[in-house]
């Protein structure tokens, strides 16, 4: 007690002088010193490449935006978007599968996530690329007698885009599925409870009521998965389905401008990512209805030290 | 149409081991105001859900309105109904819960219009109008565009009373509806459920509020450990009970 009013005599201040009192917020030397160190180091890279012959960036100017590269554009954004459509469809439905009372549906749903996520993407590409090897004729019928509904080569069927369809789909749906799952589970019970209690039958409770609230935590890793769709898509150079890196192997297997024609690549990829951004950040915006939101927190304002609270969406990025 | 609303008769009811329902027989007639009332873990919101079928049964027999909720009778064997076929009977059933469980990502009045749009098929337009009216009588006609999160308990509880009359139920079930509400709050839910008992609903309340009970019970239910102890007239029940367990119950609450 006395040590309180001793600190307090000592302390105390003229009441005019009180108001008079600045506050000075913490001083960051040391972040200026970083920053301009960092900037300085950039500038040095950026100039270096700039300035490299070996990089010929007259190459990559023409290439830039030349048609051959458009028509892989082309291919590559079609293709991210149908992968990803058909890994959402059926990753939504094996999740509802995974969450069945149904012992077969629950099985068949853990050996489709099982098969597709532990196989290698390549593998599965290429197998897809080379299923007419295994099978020469797709034919639909009732097994073990000649009734045939459907008969076709498998060649024609499968061409490289589908096959590169399929294997992308079929390999985002396992990872996909996992996703929608969590997004269900971390929706509370109580409110099936609720729908149900209001005649709401369960498909009809899925629909209206659990999925919309699960595609809040469902989006921002959604986000990641079509990202890093947009960039495997590359990988289904392999069985060349003339998506943007097929085209770029087939300028470079014949002009030897390796590293031009791969900053080429990078350039649309890196553009095509950024603008992913802008449909997830409005997904984000629209799903979040209704939850009480931290306040929105621009990249500049990031920068400048504003940020709180946003780190933890980092942590999302899926391992592969 | 004779029927009682609700006839519990025999219901038994266990999670593993545990007895939670030792053979509940309990009638609640049409208009009238039933009252559960006991300490946690005596099986009186186990039965509340038992009742629009949230929870099976596992022995005897629960009607509504005559009807069974959740089973189907053949001879003496009780099947149990599809999710689909027990949706269509709990329309008749509304319920409102101790968390409110407010659908977040609509705002009240989309809330309170669901149902009667996805599974009555009632014309939007209608049901809007409808459900203004209901956020009106709950006291809220001004909070129609507003999400859950923006309300609060007591509202929130209120507009949940307003989707479960959206289906114009024939029975209401209340799960301890103003336990997860700050005190000052719980008088307005309690109003509108007082109004809703004059007006003649029938309803089943697990509740803690002795007064509530008192005042708007038509009969109070006193469980515990799984059995129904004493019920009767309230004023009867919790002003001056027969049983010692009652007795000591009340002791504590009041």
């Amino acid at each position: 007690m006395t040590d309180t009013t001793a600190s307090f005599t000592t302390t105390s201040t003229p009441e005019a002088a009180v108001q008079d009192l600045e506050v000075v917020p913490v001083r960051n030397y040391g972040r200026w010193i970083a920053a301009t160190a960092s900037i300085m180091a950039l500038v040095g890279l950026i100039g270096s490449l700039a300035k490299n012959d070996n990089l010929h960036w007259d190459v990559v100017a023409t290439y830039l935006f030349a048609d051959l590269i458009f028509d892989g554009l082309a291919t590559t954004l079609w293709l991210t978007a149908a992968a990803m459509a058909l890994g959402l469809g059926l990753g939504t439905l094996i999740a509802v599968m995974r969450l069945s009372t149904s012992p077969v549906l629950y099985g068949l749903a853990n050996a489709f996530v099982w098969l597709f996520r532990g196989t290698p993407l390549l593998v599965q590409i290429i197998f897809w690329g080379y299923a007419a090897a295994l099978y020469k004729y797709v034919k639909i019928g009732v097994p073990f007698t000649d009734i045939t509904f459907l008969q076709a080569e498998t060649n024609s069927l499968l061409t490289p885009a589908v096959a590169a369809l399929l294997a992308l789909g079929l390999n985002e749906a396992a990872y996909a599925s996992e996703i929608v799952r969590a997004g269900i589970q971390s929706v509370d019970h109580g409110q099936a409870e609720a729908a149900h209690s209001l005649g709401m039958r369960p498909a009809l409770t899925m629909r209206r009521i659990v999925l919309p609230q699960a595609m809040r935590v469902i989006i921002p890793p959604m986000g990641n998965e079509t990202i890093n769709m947009l960039k495997m898509t590359a990988l289904v150079s392999v069985i060349s389905a003339h998506d943007l890196m097929s085209n770029i192997q087939d300028v470079y297997a014949q002009n030897y401008q390796v590293i031009p024609m791969l900053v080429v690549a990078s350039l649309w990829y890196l553009a095509l990512v950024t603008l992913l951004g802008i449909p997830q950040a409005w997904l984000e915006r629209r799903y979040g209805r209704g939850t009480a939101q931290a306040g929105h927190v621009s990249p500049l304002q990031r920068m400048l030290g504003g940020a709180t609270g946003l780190t933890g969406r980092k942590n999302k990025e899926t391992g592969r | 149409m004779n029927a009682p609303m609700v006839r519990a008769e025999g219901v038994r009811k266990h999670f593993g081991k545990l007895e939670v329902l030792q053979g509940i027989d309990l009638t609640v007639e049409r208009g009238q105001v039933c009252c559960l009332l006991g300490p946690s873990g005596s099986g009186k919101s186990t039965f509340l859900r038992c009742i629009n079928h949230l929870e099976t049964v596992d022995g005897g027999r629960l009607t509504v309105d005559g009807e069974l909720v959740g089973y189907r009778q053949h001879g003496n064997k009780l099947h149990e109904l599809r999710e689909r076929e027990v949706a269509e009977r709990r329309r008749d059933i509304g319920m409102v819960f101790q968390r409110f469980n407010l659908f977040p990502h609509m705002t009240a009045l989309d809330n309170v219009i669901e149902a009667p749009v996805k599974v009555g098929g009632v014309p939007r337009a209608a049901a809007r109008e409808q459900a203004r009216q209901l956020l009106e009588q709950v006291g809220l006609g001004d909070r129609a565009g507003y999400y859950p999160a923006q309300l609060s308990g007591g509202q929130q509880q209120r507009v949940a009373i307003a989707r479960a009359l959206a289906m114009k139920p024939k029975l209401m079930l209340f799960d301890e509806p103003t336990s997860a509400l700050d005190p000052e709050l719980v008088g307005d839910v309690l109003d509108v459920m007082r109004r809703l008992a004059a007006d003649g609903m029938t309803m089943v309340v697990v509740t803690h509020e002795i007064g509530f009970a008192r005042e708007v019970g038509d009969t109070a239910v006193f469980m515990d450990q799984g059995v129904v102890v004493e019920a009767g007239d309230p004023r009867q029940v919790l002003v001056d009970p027969e049983q010692e367990r009652t007795r000591a119950f009340l002791s504590k609450v009041l």
